[in-house]
């Protein structure tokens, strides 16, 4: 089945190199097409919303962006690096928010960060500050000493966005970040991830109004 | 800190909070030489039986910790956060394997003297038989890491690793229930082709050890 796709808002223009670039990306599952021909074209420091209803391949889309996922066919660049063969050369460089936090259920939120931290290289003295910077501003510091396990949804994802943007990636996948906030915490995180972060950011979502808050463009799955 | 501690450490500190393998591994071996003492009617053994009880009580008491060895990567997304990290994956590799090799010798500082109290009559032969079982170890860890990486990308991981891990373990217990039948023998130790078996103990950690750094990366693809 072969899906379809709209870009709303702006024509893809030649002109510099683009944060992302998609032309006619394609992933299957088996005899299932997951994506199918998609193309966009997204500048440094643009916004771009993915809308769909479930199963259209959002979340697909954002793994094969961030290098987690082989795609089937078509071209992609991401940062300058053609995927899937130049992934080696963009890790580290995203900041990615699944659908399930990426985090050690039996670590505390700050033993959670300074594994990522010492995994992306970050030095330890800089990055423990940071980690309590993070944790401060997103109201997660009191409890960074607990284990993730006894934490709510909201409040893991709280951490998860931390550990998404604690080495300064350049660009954001974020996969329904607002999913499990409430109004107060997605006030908190808003600095980290919302369109005034300054990144490249790509946000999907199943929800309209919230995706495309601040989007540049608005790439839509059917 | 390097990958390589952090995620050495993230492995030690979440099993010495959780104590999710070395008890039920213990708790196996323990219970497989109460098995023994009862099944064979003896009180002593020596030689090729008491070798040939030790090394696989050892061997099978390791699955357990062999099965749950990539457990949390998979199911609280460590893997995507290796994936994401501008890290060699290989270190995942070198990480688990000390893991386990920690794992083994922990069990083998109960079991061992726990074998010992149960059946020997002399201990003479322990101090070297250590050397056997530390090179055994390490072998298991690097076969063991590789075919739990495999298993855990199927969703028949509990039934496939023992089933293709064993069959690559045979040389392995030749060589340490080799070993281990001259130096547990009823007069003492006897070194006669001592050198021999740990050669082979070797060569099969240095083939695995390799076999694992040279497959691990593609191991972690989708």
């Amino acid at each position: 089945m072969e899906r379809t796709v709209a870009v709303e808002s702006r024509p893809a223009s030649g002109a510099g190199e683009p944060a992302i670039e998609l032309r006619s990306l394609r992933r299957d599952f088996g005899d299932r097409t997951a994506l199918g021909g998609i193309s966009a074209r997204v500048e440094p420091g643009e916004n771009l919303a993915v809308l769909g209803p479930n199963g259209s391949g959002k979340s697909t889309l954002l793994r094969i962006l961030a290098g987690l996922l082989r795609p089937s066919g078509g071209e992609i660049a991401v940062l300058g690096c053609a995927l899937p063969k130049e992934t080696h050369l963009l890790r580290g460089r995203i900041g990615y928010l699944g659908h399930a936090p990426l985090l050690y259920r039996d670590l505390s939120p700050r033993e959670n960060l300074s594994l990522a931290a010492a995994l992306h290289g970050l030095d330890p003295a800089a990055s423990a500050s940071r980690i309590q910077s993070l944790l401060e501003g997103v109201g997660m510091a009191a409890r960074g000493g607990d284990r993730v396990a006894e934490l709510s949804t909201g409040m893991k994802q709280r951490v998860d966005i931390c550990r998404a943007v604690l080495h300064e990636p350049e660009l954001l996948l974020l996969d329904e970040p607002d999913a499990h906030l409430d109004t107060e915490a997605r006030a908190l995180v808003e600095p980290l991830i919302g369109a005034g972060s300054g990144r490249t950011r790509v946000v999907v979502s199943h929800d309209r109004e919230s995706a495309t808050a601040g989007a540049d463009l608005v790439l839509e799955l059917r | 800190m390097s990958p390589f501690s952090a995620l050495l450490r993230k492995d030690l500190r979440v099993e010495l909070r959780t104590l999710r393998s070395l008890p039920a591994m213990a708790l196996f071996a323990v219970s497989a030489f109460v098995i023994f003492r009862f099944g064979l009617d003896r009180t002593t053994l020596d030689g090729e039986l008491a070798a040939g009880v030790l090394v696989p009580t050892l061997l099978f008491a390791a699955l357990l910790a062999i099965n749950r060895l990539f457990v949390a990567e998979q199911e609280e997304g460590g893997f995507d956060l290796i994936r994401l990290a501008p890290i060699d994956r290989t270190v995942l590799f070198a990480a688990k394997a000390s893991a386990l090799v920690i794992y083994l010798v922990a069990l083998e500082l109960i079991a061992v003297p726990i074998f010992a109290l149960f059946f020997l009559n002399s201990v003479s032969g322990l101090l070297p038989f250590a050397l056997v079982l530390l090179l055994a170890n390490i072998g298991l860890a690097a076969t063991g890491t590789v075919i739990s990486t495999i298993a855990t990308m199927s969703s028949a991981r509990d039934l496939l690793a023992p089933l293709i891990l064993l069959p690559l373990l045979i040389p392995l217990v030749i060589a340490a229930a080799g070993a281990g039948e001259h130096l547990l023998a009823a007069g003492g130790p006897d070194y006669g082709g001592f050198g021999k078996w740990l050669a082979l103990l070797g060569l099969y950690d240095l083939v695995f050890l390799l076999v694992g750094y040279a497959t691990f990366d593609f191991l972690l693809e989708d």
